[in-house]
């Protein structure tokens, strides 16, 4: 049950974030900021080549010059067996694991790690990793993913066969999955519409684009125990990926989360960790290792481009018969694209009787794709809101009220097999159509578009513990690497249930030493998951509070309520007692049973789904094919905001992103399967001129699940955005564009074909 | 080549380091001065986030050699506060949740602080073309662009 809002003295408010002064004064510690006595730099040698066999690898002249202290290729770890382990939102095998982080007889895309080398300077051992020499035989390589599926496309792995068919294939396949989900008959769905739109999309890869590049300091000891300090959205996630890769017992592995420069999924996976580890035992000092920017982009991330036809069919009167789709998937180099989810969001907003989503999972010469910020779900659901769209033009029904009429509500089954509990799919449509931005008149030569968005969000294993110190303040320990503000909200949601000042508790993101196994930070799932940990750690230690207050007092605990921060006679029967602080009950603990505290251990369940609309005013220059942004409004279901400006600041960075996929981003490669502006000169992100403030408004529909109704909310922000331009460029040119980015020569190529 | 010996003031004090002729600015203020909190995003001038002050001027410092600083003044990110006194831009950067992750965020406050030192009034559009040059992947620049014209109206007023 909810506790009601009215009670809230912290819940809701705008406070101070407790790492708030270090992050403006340059205190702050991320990845790269950490140096130990005696470390040496680490750096990584790369393929040039985009699918080649690795003939030989030479490290003799790279390990004569002086101050080379470890030069580390495959042989030097162990092998990896086959078998399948999240990461992040998806299932990976850690064989593919294993050989993402270092290749072992074939390199897969250029940028696949080779070898790595320590060294007393980065100078060194930049040109000690130049010394290496690696002899490949290059081979034939793919890079689209429709070429990849292509019978005489070069096959990237031998012992692929696509899986999710009967009967199992022959042959080896670049096609390592196929997924479906389905609901009702979509024959006969189509049989009853009266206007059917079927629309071949694509959109290509985009990097998740955090501003700070991997980094670790790992140092292990001749015990074998090892120290590994990252950046990472999980550093239980980095022990248990380094502990199996390396075969060292996760109890000799400690793993501490520096202060993260964003992630947006990208930091869910291990590139540089085990290979600095290794590093540092053959060495036998502490080894840092920073990605360059180009590495970032060559070897990190992106998520997926795909291609996929989307067709829907509706009645006269604005009702959807049935809806189906074709998804195919670019996974990178090894399976695992985010085309599960895709495909089971791709009409979950709407209430359909008929709905069939195919997927497909593809690999080519591309690095891995890693989870990016609703994994998926931006690239089906870009495919169906366009389409969607579409129908209610074609239909002369508002794009807003067309969605209404078929939106999913309380009790609708998704075709992907959940009936939808308390959600808030109406509610953000109906704030969207009651906005100020939705009525303003357009000018020539813009466009009003339209789009929404839906994800699971998750919950999973969080812990919280929270000691109340002698003094009367309170330590909160958790340990989900705060990526945007979540310690705030910790700091919140405690003092809420201890009745505190919320300056009084300090929270901190500790050690895998220090508490027990947490999930990724991702999946929306921190505040909501390690949120509800941190609730229930509370509500422990109140139990405690209350129980040495009955003590002193000769009472039973049931005679004792807390309210406000004190303890306090449930009623006059009890006796006539003066209430008594959490301050002055931590004054007395030595006397009244030693320390107080309260832990909580949890896998959290019944996170709420979230849904969100936006919409986006934009001007196309006819002469150019240029798209400004001119406004834009993001709508969403946030269950309850624990502090409303950190949230609001997920749904506008979220927009952001959505809106450089939309315009601006994509990797382009060259004929040799190389990335070819792997920078951000040519890797455009949106920045600041780009970009109109972006509404926010937050319609909360309370999660029944969470002590505070809070749900999910990182994620849902970057799904409308790719439509809601689309729609907008569509109104605003009058073509209906299928291909991501709307860059100014795909627009103009547009415009004059339909002139 | 012999490392060069460097004298510069940095945040107002004396500083004397031993560069490499091809070190960057940015690499010595991390690595021999132990000022980390100016962040390397791209070191290709891209994305802002090592922006510091040299000789008044905001540069980013991936772009400037360690060497170039001699007999300069750098102000960094360190320097923005006056002991526990925060900057009105800091401080308004907390009040407003102007920040994320915080990477990009000491590389905005130098180039914000910039702005405002010659512009006590900018428009939103003065706003953001100032700081077009520093990138920032988490907030959408929203809250940042209300947060420095927010703490230049409280500037103007004060």
């Amino acid at each position: 049950m909810n506790e009601q809002p009215k009670q809230f003295k912290w819940v809701g408010t705008r406070t101070i974030r407790p790492d708030g002064v270090d992050k403006v004064t340059g205190r702050a510690m991320y990845g790269a900021d950490l140096t130990l006595p005696g470390m040496l730099e680490g750096k990584v040698v790369r393929s040039p080549h985009a699918h080649a066999r690795i003939i030989s690898i030479d490290t003799s002249k790279a390990e004569a010059l002086k101050g080379v202290k470890a030069v580390v290729t495959a042989a030097d770890m162990p092998e990896a067996e086959s078998k399948l382990v999240a990461a992040g939102e998806a299932m990976i095998n850690f064989r593919d694991l294993a050989e993402n982080v270092i290749a072992r007889q074939k390199v897969l895309y250029a940028g696949h790690t080779v070898a790595a080398v320590a060294a007393t300077t980065n100078d060194i051992a930049e040109r000690a990793a130049a010394l290496i020499k690696v002899e490949y035989e290059v081979l034939p390589h793919v890079i689209d993913v429709l070429d990849a599926m292509k019978d005489d496309a070069p096959v990237l792995h031998d012992h692929i066969f696509t899986g999710g068919v009967k009967p199992k294939p022959e042959k080896a396949s670049n096609v390592a999955n196929r997924v479906e989900f389905a609901l009702g008959d979509v024959d006969a769905g189509f049989a009853q519409a009266d206007i059917v739109i079927e629309r071949n999309f694509t959109t290509e890869p985009v990097h998740q684009g955090y501003i700070e590049p991997h980094a670790v300091v790992a140092d292990m000891g001749q015990d074998g125990k090892v120290d590994v300090w990252c950046s990472s959205q999980g550093h239980f996630m980095v022990r248990s990926f380094c502990a199996g890769l390396l075969k060292i017992e996760m109890s000799k592995i400690k793993v501490t989360a520096a202060e993260i420069g964003g992630g947006f999924g990208g930091k869910t996976t291990v590139y540089l960790e085990p290979l600095a580890i290794m590093l540092s035992h053959k060495a036998g000092r502490p080894v840092r290792m920073v990605m360059s920017r180009e590495e970032v982009f060559r070897a990190s991330g992106p998520t997926s481009g795909a291609a996929m036809t989307i067709k829907i069919g509706a009645t006269k009167d604005g009702r959807i018969t049935a809806g189906d789709a074709t998804l195919y998937f670019q996974a990178g180099a090894f399976p695992g694209s985010p085309v599960g989810p895709a495909a089971m969001t791709a009409f979950a907003p709407y209430d359909l009787e008929n709905v069939r989503v195919v997927g497909f999972d593809v690999v080519s010469n591309r690095q891995k794709v890693v989870a990016y910020r609703a994994p998926g779900a931006p690239i089906s659901e870009y495919g169906v809101e366009s389409v969607v769209d579409e129908l209610a033009e074609k239909l002369g029904i508002d794009p807003i009220e067309f969605r209404a009429k078929n939106g999913a509500r309380e009790g609708t089954k998704a075709a992907y097999g959940v009936t939808f509990g308390t959600i808030g799919m109406q509610e953000t449509l109906e704030a969207a159509k009651a906005t100020e931005h939705y009525k303003i008149p357009l000018g020539p030569n813009q466009g009003r578009g339209v789009a929404t968005g839906f994800w699971f969000n998750i919950g999973g294993e969080s812990c919280a513990g929270i000691r109340i110190n002698e003094d009367g303040t309170v330590s909160l320990t958790e340990g989900s690497p705060d990526i945007g503000g979540s310690r705030a909200s910790m700091a919140i949601m405690a003092a809420e249930v201890l009745g505190i000042d919320v300056t009084k508790v300090k929270p901190s993101v500790v050690d895998t030493d220090a508490i027990g196994y947490h999930f990724v930070t991702g999946g929306s799932r921190v505040t909501f998951a390690t949120g509800m940990a941190v609730v229930d750690a509370a509500k422990a230690a109140v139990d405690e509070l209350r129980a040495r207050a009955a003590k002193i007092w000769g009472v039973d605990v049931d005679g004792v309520v807390w309210e406000d921060g004190h303890a306090k006679p449930a009623s006059t029967n009890v006796g006539d007692f003066e209430p008594m602080s959490l301050a002055a009950l931590a004054a007395v603990a030595n006397k009244t049973g030693g320390p107080i505290s309260g832990h909580a251990d949890i896998n959290a369940k019944g996170a709420g789904p979230g849904f969100g609309t936006h919409i986006c005013d934009v001007e196309v220059d006819p002469e150019t094919g240029f798209v400004t942004v001119l406004r834009y409004t993001a709508v969403q279901d946030v269950g309850r905001a624990i502090h409303p400006g950190y949230v609001e600041g997920q749904l506008q960075g979220g927009a952001a992103q959505g809106i450089g996929w939309a315009l601006n981003e994509a990797y382009m490669y060259d004929k040799d399967g190389k990335l070819e502006n792997a920078g951000f000169l040519d890797y455009r992100v949106p920045v600041a001129s780009d970009l109109p403030m972006i509404d926010a408004i937050l319609v909360e529909i309370p999660n029944p699940t969470h002590p505070f109704g809070v749900r999910g909310v990182g994620e849902v922000p970057i799904i409308p955005p790719l439509a809601a331009v689309n729609n907008a460029v569509a109104a605003a040119t009058g073509v209906r564009f299928t291909a991501l980015p709307l860059s100014p020569p795909a627009i103009l190529a547009g415009m004059s074909a339909k002139d | 080549m012999a490392k060069q010996h460097i004298t510069t003031t940095i945040n107002g004090e004396e500083t004397e380091y031993l560069c490499e002729p091809q070190e960057t600015l940015l690499d010595v203020l991390r690595d021999q001065v132990g000022l980390t909190g100016t962040k390397e995003g791209c070191s290709s001038g891209d994305c802002g986030a090592c922006s510091v002050m040299l000789d008044g001027r905001l540069v980013c410092s991936c772009l400037v050699l360690g060497v170039e600083a001699e007999g300069k003044t750098v102000e960094t990110i360190e320097g923005m506060a006056d002991g526990d006194e925060l900057h009105p831009l800091q401080q308004k950067f907390l009040e407003e949740a102007a920040l994320q992750c915080g990477f990009c965020t000491p590389g905005v406050l130098i180039a914000a602080k910039a702005l405002l030192d010659i512009n006590n009034d900018p428009t939103e559009t003065e706003v953001r073309y100032w700081l077009a040059g520093n990138l920032c992947r988490c907030t959408g620049y929203d809250k940042i662009i209300r947060a420095v014209m927010d703490t230049a109206a409280d500037m103007r007023g004060a």
